[in-house]
């Protein structure tokens, strides 16, 4: 096997203040990677994409000992085979980045599977860490480790850390420091493969020796090319002469079980080490997990307690997040308006108009949503950080099967709940196209955050006590049409096809509050950056569109656009205002209220709930509430849906079926209340 | 051999092959099914997606994914 020491040691940067160290943190899912991540750099932290990939990037620095580092979190992996743009992404930036250390976090509660990853990053050309996290889960299920015993066995440094309490973190930067300072002399002890597969492995060297592109170590390529990596293969067919070509093919023609026997020979591996490390096996209690998931995972009670917790969501959203958007609403936004209004009194009318009904109506009443924002997120990120995402995914399978979608899928849809921008994004973790693709095109019918602050507005202005049962009923509706438009479209363009369903069910654990308050600042942070550009751009639009031309609001050119395209508003019993704020809601859902508090800001001294309801009817509102549900998805999504989907012809075609469910839904929905008598 | 979705809760058995793509099986074999995994029913309704503990972890499969692994009851 190669000599790592001989073959590529990195630099080693000994000027502060030059090129900081680069330090990669690697593991599988479910170890408490973010954890640690957010540990050594707290606020210090930036987050945005991999570059051409919508796979979020984590950096951040962090000081030790007077010297600044740089650390990368690595997406959460269970391999490094190219099954995943996750796992591509990983294994390129250590092979091509080439960072001074990487961190691999294994979970020393359960050693035999996390190790697998290691067994993958040992064979790369960087020097390794092990960070033997969760120690305590591991005592508490009674194991008893020997890190340095694990450490003897694998031939690298391994530290035993607690993240959660920030055990052995210090240790951990020690052994850092030590390693870029070369006082470790690394000889990782590398996974070997059956004795007839091996010489197939050097037999393929033989060919691809001397044809290997950079960055790529030959003895990896060769492994890789054994296992059948998509990526690899692909990229040494357009290499290699094609005579040497052919010559690997036939070798692996022969061994096409050798993917198998790789697994099992790096599993082998990870035996050794176990029996080595592990003194005192797990005992035979049943674990909280276990006894959890018998009433979490079950068929039955599973989807009642998934039920109950959405629930409980919207519970908390009506009375603390309601509350609260009432406070900022009248007290800060309220407050500003009538200051800002003093203060400009001698201003022309228009400097006037523009800051208190553009900047301060606009901006501010997408401020006032925060609350629910932020509700959100932490719920989300509590469900997320305890293990429980994992259950709703696996009771929800079943009936995701009606859609010809599997529990997967109800991962990235629960995240349309917060935002269908994430959503959409969040298909990544479904692995075929067709399911991916579909899942996408009915991910903008779940009710988002921003559509649920229209509906927390308007429904208890039109339902009073009953707004909490209405807006239950819309989104049990909204649920409805999409599990229709699923099955729909999976018959007439998927043929009823569906992908494999194979997921880890990580173990529960207590919610670590620093790990979700990072979350929720973090995605907070974004939706005001979002509503500080976007949404206040949009405001003033709207506010320019209904002052010109003349200044005369009867006579703009919003008005007259309202006007203009009333007649389809009016099947779904629609005024041209009501039709204008749904039209501004495309930009942003949440803008419908915004550019009806402009709409309806010249009734000076009233209310914008009291103006509505005394210009509207029950059905109206009723009908109003259901097109927020379901009309078009807003900017941000389209933009995310054209870059997943790669195609406009898709895009569009979203928008379409969406635009035709909207207006075919609610026309019935309108006339129907209206026939009842609301 | 049985397949693994006629496995009943609490019994365990051996892994023998897979009848099933090549993604499916690097991704089995990354959350540690192989052949000579030691699987272990932890839940299985008869219909819907079943959990098994395999190298210390449980993992959620669906039926079908289920259906095309094949294993040997261990003889207790």
């Amino acid at each position: 096997m190669s000599d790592r020491q001989t073959t590529s040691v990195p630099e080693q940067p000994v000027m502060v203040g030059e090129k900081l160290p680069l330090i990669a943190l690697a593991g599988q899912p479910n170890v408490g990677k973010s954890t640690l991540f957010n540990f050594l750099t707290g606020l210090n932290q930036h987050v945005g994409n991999w570059p051409g990939k919508t796979v979020e990037r984590r950096e951040g620095k962090f000081t030790f000992n007077d010297r600044r580092y740089n650390l990368v979190d690595l997406p959460g992996t269970y391999s490094l085979t190219a099954n995943s743009p996750e796992e591509v992404i990983a294994r390129e930036f250590v092979l091509r980045d080439q960072p001074d250390v990487v961190i691999a976090v294994v979970n020393a509660s359960n050693l035999e599977r996390s190790l697998y990853l290691v067994a993958e990053l040992v064979t790369l050309p960087a020097p390794v860490i092990v960070a033997l996290n969760m120690m305590d889960v591991a005592a508490q299920e009674g194991l008893c480790i020997e890190p340095e015993v694990l450490e003897a066995a694998l031939g690298v440094p391994v530290i035993p850390i607690t993240a959660t309490r920030a055990a052995g973190t210090l240790a951990l930067l020690n052994v850092i420091e030590d390693t870029l300072a070369g006082n470790f002399l690394l000889t990782p002890r590398l996974p070997e493969i059956r004795a007839d597969h091996r010489i197939a492995l050097d037999e393929i060297l033989n060919h691809i020796t001397g044809n290997v592109p950079s960055p790529y170590p030959p003895e990896w390529v060769a492994l890789k090319l054994l296992e059948g990596d998509t990526e690899i293969t692909r990229t040494m067919q357009n290499t290699l002469p094609v005579e040497k070509w052919e010559a690997v093919n036939a070798v692996l023609r022969n061994h096409d079980d050798a993917l198998l026997a790789v697994a099992s020979g790096r599993y082998e591996w990870i035996g050794r080490m176990v029996r080595a490390a592990v003194v005192q096996p797990r005992m035979g209690q049943i674990s909280w997990t276990k006894r959890l998931d018998e009433w979490a995972a079950h068929p039955f009670w599973g989807l009642w307690i998934l039920a109950g917790i959405l629930g409980l969501v919207f519970w908390l959203t009506f009375t603390i997040g309601s509350p609260a958007q009432v406070w900022l609403d009248s007290r800060v936004v309220g407050g500003l308006s009538t200051l800002a209004g003093r203060v400009l009194a001698e201003a022309p009318f228009w400097v006037r108009g523009l800051v208190v009904d553009g900047i301060l109506g606009g901006a501010g009443a997408v401020l006032t949503f925060l609350p629910i924002m932020v509700i959100f997120f932490a719920v989300f990120g509590l469900l997320e950080d305890t293990g429980y995402m994992a259950r709703a995914a696996y009771v929800m399978d079943n009936l995701m099967h009606l859609m010809g979608l599997h529990g997967k899928s109800f991962l990235p849809l629960f995240l349309g709940f917060g935002c269908n921008v994430p959503a959409v994004l969040g298909t990544r973790v479904i692995d075929s196209k067709p399911a991916r693709l579909l899942t996408i095109l009915i991910a903008p019918l779940v009710p988002c955050t921003a559509r649920m602050a229209v509906v927390a507005f308007l429904a208890p202005a039109f339902f009073g006590p009953n707004a909490l049962l209405v807006s239950w009923v819309l989104v049990l509706f909204s649920m409805l049409i999409l599990v229709l438009s699923g099955s729909l479209l999976n018959k007439l363009i998927f043929n009823g096809q569906r992908s494999a369903f194979i997921m880890e069910m990580p173990l529960y654990h207590l919610p670590n509050s620093r790990t979700i308050g990072l979350l929720v600042w973090q995605r907070t942070l974004s939706f005001i950056r979002k509503a500080g550009t976007n949404i206040l751009a949009m405001a003033l639009v709207i506010w320019v569109l209904s002052v010109l031309p003349g200044g005369n609001f009867q006579t703009s050119y919003l008005v007259q656009f309202g006007k203009f395209i009333e007649p389809v508003g009016r099947w779904m019993g629609f005024d041209w205002r009501l039709t204008v704020a749904l039209i501004a809601s495309f930009p942003a859902k949440e803008n419908a209220i915004a550019t009806l508090g402009v709409l309806f800001g010249n009734d000076q001294g009233v209310g914008l709930v009291q103006s509505l309801t005394s210009t509207y009817s029950v059905a109206s509102g009723l009908s109003f509430l259901v097109v927020t549900m379901l009309f078009i998805p807003c900017m941000a999504t389209v933009a995310v849906i054209r870059q997943e989907t790669n195609s406009w012809g898709w895009t569009m075609f979203n928008i379409a079926f969406m635009l035709m469910i909207s207006i075919a839904a609610d026309s019935g929905v309108y006339h129907l209340a209206h026939w009842v008598g609301l | 051999m049985v397949s693994l979705s006629e496995l009943l809760v609490n019994e365990q058995a051996t892994i023998r092959s897979f009848s099933i793509g090549r993604s499916e099986t690097n991704r089995l074999a990354s959350l540690g099914l192989t052949p000579g995994a030691q699987v272990d029913m932890t839940q299985n309704y008869g219909r819907g997606p079943l959990i098994v503990m395999v190298r210390g972890t449980r993992v959620a499969l669906g039926r079908g994914e289920a259906a095309k692994i094949f294993v040997e009851r261990n003889s207790s």
